[in-house]
């Protein structure tokens, strides 16, 4: 029990202060390297305003002393459990784009090949169902001048001459990437749904990609169907399988019961990735959209499909690259270095 | 089934110490919304004017940038400012409220990140209706976008000093200089009894003589109780009288100094 209150504060006042001071100082810069010296007084200086605030913590007509112990106490607290340079970010975005975003994608690739299979099922649903049945056409169809003959559009898309976006293409690129960034954040976010949204949503994209398909390819359409798709898809439809992968691992953080820890710490564990991937996605649909833009929407005569359908195939495969090897090298010394 | 909800998060640190958040309410919270809502369209109604600017270049781009613009801006606005002010917004800080992990660890950006994102679910299917209903039903007020940064929205009320104004002391106070008796008094008095006290001195001109005598006789009876005092310290001492002086002993007021007239009578 405290006797004398007083006396208390003046005794114990010089302790706070220099444990506030070291605080202040790893605020300041909290990357800097914490000397041995330094982190012992912190540690002690920690344990010392703890036992203080549980002295204090029964006072009633102490609530400022009190508070400010408690902030105090919770800082140091923070400081002592939190990860190094905790509270901060370190931009380095060159280092984020070829090191952690490819090698978060093939850590949790086993997610990105799920997204990938229900696509698949989605797109042969879709597929069979407009062959079976063209009128499915009329649900399946996510715009309307999708829902006409695949010849007639390609005819008239081929004989206008005029520009059609002439004036409008920034406004559609920027359009294009919002819309679709948000149905991909969209995705993600539905992974808290135990991941039954992403799965709905992976699915139903997945029966449009497939419908779309099956009816120019049964239409003799196929190369203004790769023309058309393959500039701005093969990003674009990547980006949506990085969104969703994302959704799949909060999903497989709320689900995972099975290693014991509560979800919190699950959820925690997985932030880092999470973010990543759909700042991942949310770049690349920029890129999509630029392209759907300014090179998807124009087709023969203005610009040979055979010069968009190399295009598309080049971009496919650099992403390939960057996904499947971009960061591998670090990623492999890290291992060697932890073994 | 609905979980338990608590008003105050205590985190317990492995060194046994402990220390407690108040959580926001969703209400609120909601409230904060509203401002953060209000001042992201009012600034995005100058930005815009600014890019419209953009308009004499060409009108295409303005419009594309606009377009991309207000999605950025209103998404990353909330994003870097509960970075920047560590974990608030401006309507977060007018209603002293704060984004926290839930351990009471430092916020990371990813979390920071994840959990605006997530608002894309908790928005559904209008005006928060999702992550509103997951904070009432939630045990830690949280909306999804919480669940999965695994964050806490907590209250910080300003700590106001006591206020004292009106408070009448005497000169003389048998329990003044007792260290003793006084770190009893305050370790036992709860805040709440300590309150009540204070009111009622501050208050007594409101109260009918006959229920003031009373409330005060219950009052100082409860701390004698609670204090045991010796018999030389409380001896002839009225009830309103004794109730002084621990209000002054329990908030460190300061009594008038004793005259030199006082003294020697």
């Amino acid at each position: 029990m405290i006797i004398d209150l007083a006396k208390f504060v003046v005794a114990e006042e010089g302790y706070w202060l220099r444990l506030e001071k070291i605080l202040e100082r790893r605020r300041a810069d909290p990357w800097a390297p914490l000397p041995l010296e330094e982190a012992r007084d912190l540690d002690y200086l920690y344990r010392r305003a703890a036992a203080d605030l549980s002295r204090v913590a029964t006072f009633s007509s102490e609530p400022e002393m009190r508070r400010r112990l408690e902030q105090l106490v919770a800082r140091a607290y923070a400081e002592i459990h939190g990860a190094r340079g905790a509270g901060t970010v370190r931009l380095r975005p060159w280092q984020w784009f070829v090191n952690v975003l490819p090698q978060t994608f093939r850590r949790h690739w086993h997610m990105a090949g799920l997204v990938v299979a229900i696509t698949l099922v989605g797109m042969i649903f879709g597929g069979v169902a407009v062959a079976v049945d063209p009128e499915a056409k009329q649900v399946i169809m996510p715009f309307p001048h999708l829902i006409g003959d695949p010849k007639e559009r390609v005819a008239k898309e081929e004989a206008t001459k005029e520009d059609r976006l002439a004036g409008h293409r920034a406004a559609f690129a920027g359009h294009l990437m919002t819309h679709n960034t948000k149905v991909t954040l969209f995705a993600l976010a539905l992974g808290m749904t135990w991941g039954v949204g992403t799965i709905v949503l992976v699915f139903y994209n997945g029966i449009m990609l497939g419908a779309i398909a099956v009816d120019y390819i049964l239409a003799g359409e196929t190369t203004f169907l790769f023309g058309w798709l393959l500039p701005h898809g093969v990003v674009e439809i990547p980006a949506i399988f990085v969104g969703a992968q994302a959704g799949f691992v909060l999903a497989r953080a709320v689900l995972g019961r099975e290693d014991g820890r509560p979800i919190g710490q699950r959820l925690r564990a997985v932030a880092d990735d999470v973010a990543t991937l759909g700042a991942g996605a949310a770049l690349m649909l920029v890129w999509a959209g630029i392209i759907e833009s300014y090179l998807s929407q124009y087709h023969e005569p203005a610009i040979p499909y055979a010069l968009k359908i190399v295009f598309g195939v080049v971009e496919g495969g650099l992403l390939v690259l960057y996904f499947g090897f971009v960061g591998r090298t670090k990623a492999k010394k890290r291992e060697a270095v932890r073994a | 089934m609905l979980e338990e909800r608590v008003d105050v998060l205590r985190v317990r640190t492995p060194e046994g110490v402990s220390f407690a958040f108040l959580l926001a309410s969703p209400v609120t919270r909601l409230a904060a919304w509203a401002i953060d809502t209000g001042a992201i369209l009012a600034a995005w109604s100058l930005i815009s004017a600014g890019i419209a600017l953009l308009g004499l270049l060409s009108a295409d781009l303005a419009r594309g940038v606009i377009a991309v613009g207000y999605f950025v801006f209103s998404t990353g606005c909330g994003i870097a400012l509960e970075w920047m002010w560590n974990g608030q917004t401006l309507g977060k800080r007018l209603l002293h409220l704060r984004v926290m992990d839930e351990s009471g660890l430092p916020l990371r950006f990813s979390q920071v990140v994840v959990r605006n994102l997530l608002r894309a679910v908790d928005v559904l299917p209008v005006a928060y209706l999702v992550g509103g209903v997951a904070a009432f039903v939630s045990r830690k007020s949280q909306r999804l976008g919480d669940v999965a940064a695994a964050t806490i929205v907590v209250h910080e009320p300003p700590v106001a000093g006591t206020d004292l104004t009106g408070l009448v002391l005497a000169k003389y106070n048998s329990l003044r200089g007792q260290q003793h008796i006084a770190a009893r008094l305050r370790a036992k008095t709860s805040p709440a009894l300590a309150h009540a006290a204070l009111q009622a001195l501050l208050r007594r001109e409101h109260f009918e003589p006959a229920a003031r005598l009373e409330l005060f006789r219950e009052l100082a009876t409860h701390f004698r109780l609670l204090l045991h005092l010796p018999v030389e310290l409380d001896e002839g001492i009225s009830d309103e009288q004794f109730l002084r002086n621990v209000v002054e002993v329990l908030f460190g007021a300061k009594s008038p100094a004793p005259t030199k007239q006082d003294t020697v009578r």
